[in-house]
């Protein structure tokens, strides 16, 4: 059962609309594996489904001009800062019309309109961007937050403390949100890092760090809302661990036979969208047709992606040699 | 002899490394338990146990700056980096420290350091997954730059890199991982490092090339009565190996799959117009990728010199 909810005072429609944006994720991940064995998509593909709670609370919380960064992962995130599925799944099949003209792929996403900063491929390595990012809002007084998310194995690069440092020295307005899967590819937590508690690892540069369930999409809205109100009261950065699991491998050609079905099933169990869902009917009244009618158009909705994203054309051979440097 | 492809043969190179040498340690990410992102460290840490083979926390400078304090003790510690386009992330550890332990300590401590990395193009992944700037490792001295391009000599130089006193960065070509295959001598051997192959004996023309590209080379040559050298270690390069052929020869095809500028083909282009300038009978040409950042698959094929391209290059080159 959900530990909190009525402290929130949520309107339904938002309720509702979390749990339809969790249900998209879901199934946009869920329709890549088939799609990409058929050789529609290339590179990496790293999903995203089982963590749905950590992108769409921490989005939620957030308002419209605040910024987000994020890793690899990150089809969910932009996805739940409001991209159209159309142009992300176009994007994954590398065609022309994706979000990134088909040169940007499954792990670099981005969205100037949406201050959606990107998805980047190298563990750790956006941190210290995000503490820049910040810095510049803060610097041009705007009120913009930045959420900056990262997996568990990303804690332990150097660069995660080199920005945990900046980012309590300088007071910016970030939300660090480590999604800690429990593993970076087969390594588990508890063998890549001293300390498992990983929320813990902000303390040195007393910077709050505090753990929530990130299986429990409210739980996670209420800890980001809090931490974003402190950062654009001025109160400086705040540090947030979401325990979750990720159901699928570490990217597509991974089976992942490094975790056990008994904790896979743990896992399954707490799976955040039919938790909702439950919430929902049990103490908001919402009539489980309700709930298949949101799954059905968001299915839909996922099909129109996959059939825009077949239509497009291919980039034309001359798109190798733009966006090197400025045109003209 | 066995048939077995890249990834066998550097495994077995390992092995018998580690069975030979107690000073050998493997550490990186997921390559214990896990066997490594590309399994090339399959079975090793069943076999030696977790204190020989290391899994890593996810920090390539703390890799690479443990590995570097391992060798100067006196071990000699075998790095993987998951691709070489996360090396960028222990950059400052190999160049400021691995390669100047030896100058700076004025040959009290050494560096034998191996750090394995895949690189290369032409398996669809994006950007930082296909690097192939083998020629930033070749500009800093100190360093060696190994890339075998077949099984037997990825064993062979593997173990020469291990045995060898310096830091040497040894890149495997992702693309060939499984493509080729071939007999591997059974018991440990060294390829001797800073000695380029003759892939294939010829007299029109020289092409040089090295790791993927030798594949795509000896395709394209086809009936072109080509000398193929294939360079095995950059730094430090054969130049005899390529001065004599092109004093042959008289005409040089370099190809590489890096970009044109700066690449390492620069190199060997400054270095055979400073020492054969009399040889050529034709300007030096160069194949290679674009000055590009890596496209995502689509665009991919665009960039990788391909067959076509190098024998209208070869076609050219015999005209002039
Ligand atoms: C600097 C760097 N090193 C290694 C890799 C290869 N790699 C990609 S994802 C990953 C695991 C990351 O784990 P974590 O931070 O927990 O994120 P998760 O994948 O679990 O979401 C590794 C080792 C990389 N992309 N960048
Ligand atoms: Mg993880």
């Amino acid at each position: 059962m959900l530990p909190i909810d009525d402290g929130l005072k949520l309107e339904i429609a938002e309720l509702l609309q979390m749990y339809r944006d969790m249900v998209l994720l879901r199934e946009f991940e869920e329709s890549c594996p088939k799609l990409y064995s058929q050789g529609k998509m290339g590179g990496f593909l790293h999903l995203y489904s089982g963590e749905e709670a950590v992108g769409v609370g921490a989005s939620h919380a957030m308002q419209d001009g605040d910024y987000m960064i994020s890793a690899y992962r990150e089809h969910g995130h932009i996805i739940a800062r409001g991209a159209d599925p159309k142009v992300i799944m176009a994007e994954l099949f590398g065609k022309a019309t994706g979000i990134s003209r088909g040169k940007g792929g499954s792990m670099h996403l981005a969205s100037a309109e949406l201050n959606f900063m990107g998805g980047y491929g190298i563990v750790g390595g956006h941190l210290p961007l995000a503490v820049g990012l910040g810095y510049a809002a803060k610097y041009q007084q705007t009120g913009q937050v930045v959420v900056c998310l990262f997996g568990d194995g990303a804690t332990n690069q150097g660069v995660f403390h080199e920005a945990m440092n900046m980012a309590a020295l300088y007071h910016v307005p970030v939300i660090f949100i480590c999604e800690n899967n429990g593993y970076g590819i087969g390594t588990s937590v508890e063998r890549a890092s001293s300390v498992t508690e990983l929320y813990k690892k902000s303390c040195a540069y007393e910077t709050p760090g505090n753990r929530v369930d990130g299986m429990n999409v409210l739980a996670v809205y209420q800890l980001v809302r809090e931490a974003i109100a402190r950062a654009r009261e001025g109160g400086g950065p705040s540090y947030i661990e979401a325990a979750t699991y990720r159901f699928r491998g570490h990217s597509i050609s991974d089976p992942g036979n490094y975790r056990s079905p008994q904790e896979k099933k743990i896992w399954q169990e707490r799976d955040p969208i039919p938790k909702l869902g439950k919430y929902l009917q049990q103490h908001k009244g919402v009539a489980p047709a309700q709930l298949e009618t949101i799954l059905a158009e968001e299915l839909q909705r996922v099909a129109a992606a996959i059939e825009f994203a077949e239509a497009s054309p291919e980039p034309a051979a001359d798109q190798l040699m733009t966006d090197i440097y400025v045109e003209g | 002899m066995a048939v077995l492809n890249l990834v066998q043969a550097i495994n077995q190179g390992l092995r018998q490394a580690l069975e030979t040498d107690e000073r050998v340690l493997l550490l990186g990410e997921d390559i214990g338990k896990d066997g490594g992102v590309f399994r090339v460290t399959d079975g090793l840490h069943a076999e030696f146990g977790e204190r020989r083979i290391i899994d890593t926390p996810l920090a390539e400078s703390g890799i690479i700056g443990l590995a570097i304090g391992m060798a100067a003790y006196g071990l000699r510690p075998v790095a993987e980096i998951q691709f070489l386009g996360f090396c960028y992330a222990a950059i400052e550890q190999i160049f400021t420290h691995a390669a100047r332990i030896r100058a700076r300590s004025r040959g009290r401590f050494d560096c034998p350091l191996v750090i394995r990395t895949p690189y290369g193009g032409g398996v669809k992944a994006p950007e930082l997954h296909e690097e192939s700037t083998e020629a930033l490792f070749c500009h800093m001295p100190g360093i060696k730059v190994v890339v075998p391009s077949s099984p037997s000599n990825a064993k062979g130089l593997l173990l020469a890199a291990i045995d060898d006193p310096d830091p040497v960065i040894y890149l495997e070509p992702t693309r060939l991982y499984r493509l080729l295959k071939e007999e591997v001598a059974e018991q440990p051997y060294h390829t001797p490092l800073g000695k380029a192959r003759i892939a294939r004996k010829g007299n029109q023309l020289t092409i040089i090339a090295w790791g993927s590209m030798l594949e795509v080379v000896l395709r394209a040559a086809g009936e072109y009565d080509a000398e193929i050298i294939d360079l095995l270690t950059l730094s430090p390069f054969d130049r005899e190996a390529v001065l004599e052929s092109v004093h042959k020869t008289g005409r040089v095809l370099i190809v590489h799959e890096a970009a044109k500028t700066g690449g390492f083909g620069a190199e060997l282009a400054a270095t055979i117009a400073e020492e054969a300038i009399m040889s050529l009978r034709a300007p030096i040409r160069r194949v290679t990728g674009y000055d590009v950042v890596l496209p995502l698959p689509l665009l991919e094929n665009y960039n990788l010199p391909s067959p076509a391209r190098i024998i209208a290059a070869i076609d050219d080159l015999l005209r002039y």
